[in-house]
């Protein structure tokens, strides 16, 4: 026979694992539509209303000559500095895609995050070294992003040149694939070293071409 | 009798062709079944009867389809003690030729070369290495594109070292077009970075 109290206690537990299982539910609903909210490339949030709309330096590669060609647009940027880094990379990867692209790259969403962290200092460096970019990819790029050292280092330096042009305290990037850590992007370039901003270097281009707004 | 005064012996002369991928790793797909690993095997195979033709000694990385990680390609290379590396790859994208140096940064040759960053001795030999390809290429008429990457194994030679990327040639003001595999084009590429490490040589003899 089970004692009474023992019933009792019986059925305050089982009350217990009901409410924490609503909590719980109710919980991953929310983190669900968090996540939905920035997969639909939703900063909106964040972007100051009624701020005006900022001159940005895109530098978009041309397979031909190996080559940064710095394209000028206006976008209206997040104030959150990883937030405008993703803005300023999304765009970039628009580039990519557009029709005539002189660096086809056929991808919807090319950038999952963009995340900014302090370089550590050296012991007895006097200046800020700056910020780290780490930049995480799509698998969604990497897969379609053309095989070779020429495109895939292009792409590279085309993010590395256009995160450094207009957030000048971004000195180095360091890259992953939907937030892990890959050997190469498509099969050359490699992955698993941090990059100096300054490597990509775009030599200026007198013919930069001046976006749609 | 006293022992026979020993001759000194010339440092030989050795090239090393690093056929890039192989077995698993297939590289590009080129278009029309073509893998990037059977083309770059190709091209370092026939690159090396020209060189041997010669008097150059060749050490080829891989002479078959297999995979070879990067670690057993530098060891390869650096048990060679090169006077000259060709990391030989192949791309649908671009055209011409490619030439890559490493984007590691220069630094003095110390006693014992970290594995890591052992390319950074070789970086100034390597971009003037770079400069005898562009000529030989630019005169036969090939359009060459140079620049940095960071691709492996190149970091961890111990040598003058280039990538040497085929793509196809696309049809400009002064030239015709011709597919990745088409033999001619091949054939002048070879020929113009066989000729380039001949000269190579005579200038590293002359050092």
């Amino acid at each position: 026979m089970i004692s009474r109290v023992h019933k009792v206690l019986f059925g305050v537990l089982l009350l217990a694992c009901v409410a924490m299982a609503a909590v719980l539910i109710r919980l991953r609903n929310r983190a669900e539509d968090r996540l939905q909210e920035q997969a639909g490339g939703a900063p909106a949030m964040d972007v100051t209303a009624g701020a005006p709309p900022s001159q940005v330096t895109l530098y978009v590669p041309n397979d031909l000559d190996d080559s940064l060609v710095a394209v000028h647009e206006s976008l209206a940027l997040p104030e959150n500095p990883s937030a405008e880094a993703q803005e300023l990379l999304t765009n970039l990867v628009a580039a990519f895609r557009a029709p005539g692209s002189t660096h086809p790259i056929n991808v919807a969403n090319g950038v999952n995050e963009v995340y900014l962290m302090p370089v550590p200092k050296a012991a007895g460096e006097a200046a800020n070294p700056g910020q780290l970019a780490v930049v995480d990819l799509s698998a969604a790029l990497a897969s379609a992003q053309p095989s070779g050292i020429e495109p895939e280092t292009l792409t590279l330096l085309s993010m590395m040149a256009t995160l450094h042009a207009n957030i000048p305290s971004i000195t180095e990037v360091h890259f992953l694939v939907d937030g892990q850590p890959r050997a190469t992007l498509a099969g050359h370039a490699d992955l698993t070293r941090t990059y100096l901003a300054s490597e990509a270097n775009p030599t200026p281009n007198p013919e930069a071409a001046e976006g749609a707004q | 009798m006293p022992p026979a005064a020993l001759s000194p012996v010339a440092p030989r002369f050795v090239v090393v062709v690093d056929a890039a991928h192989g077995g698993s790793d297939e590289g590009a797909r080129l278009g029309k079944g073509v893998l990037e690993k059977n083309l770059t095997l190709m091209l370092a195979e026939r690159l090396r009867v020209l060189l041997q033709r010669q008097g150059i000694a060749v050490v080829m990385t891989r002479n078959g389809d297999v995979d070879l990680p990067s670690l057993n390609r530098a060891e390869i290379a650096n048990h060679a003690h090169a006077g000259a590396c060709l990391v030989m790859h192949a791309t649908a994208t671009g055209s011409g030729v490619h030439l890559f140096t490493s984007s590691i940064l220069p630094a003095d040759r110390p006693q014992i070369l970290p594995w890591e960053s052992a390319q950074a001795a070789y970086v100034t030999d390597s971009l003037k290495l770079e400069s005898e390809f562009d000529a030989a290429l630019v005169h036969a008429e090939i359009p060459v594109t140079m620049g940095r990457a960071s691709v492996e194994p190149m970091d961890n030679l111990a040598c003058p070292t280039v990538a040497v990327e085929l793509a196809p040639l696309v049809p400009g003001n002064a030239t015709a077009g011709r597919a990745i595999t088409d033999e001619r084009y091949q054939s002048t590429v070879e020929g113009a970075v066989a000729a380039a490490i001949g000269s190579w040589r005579a200038d590293w003899r002359e050092q």
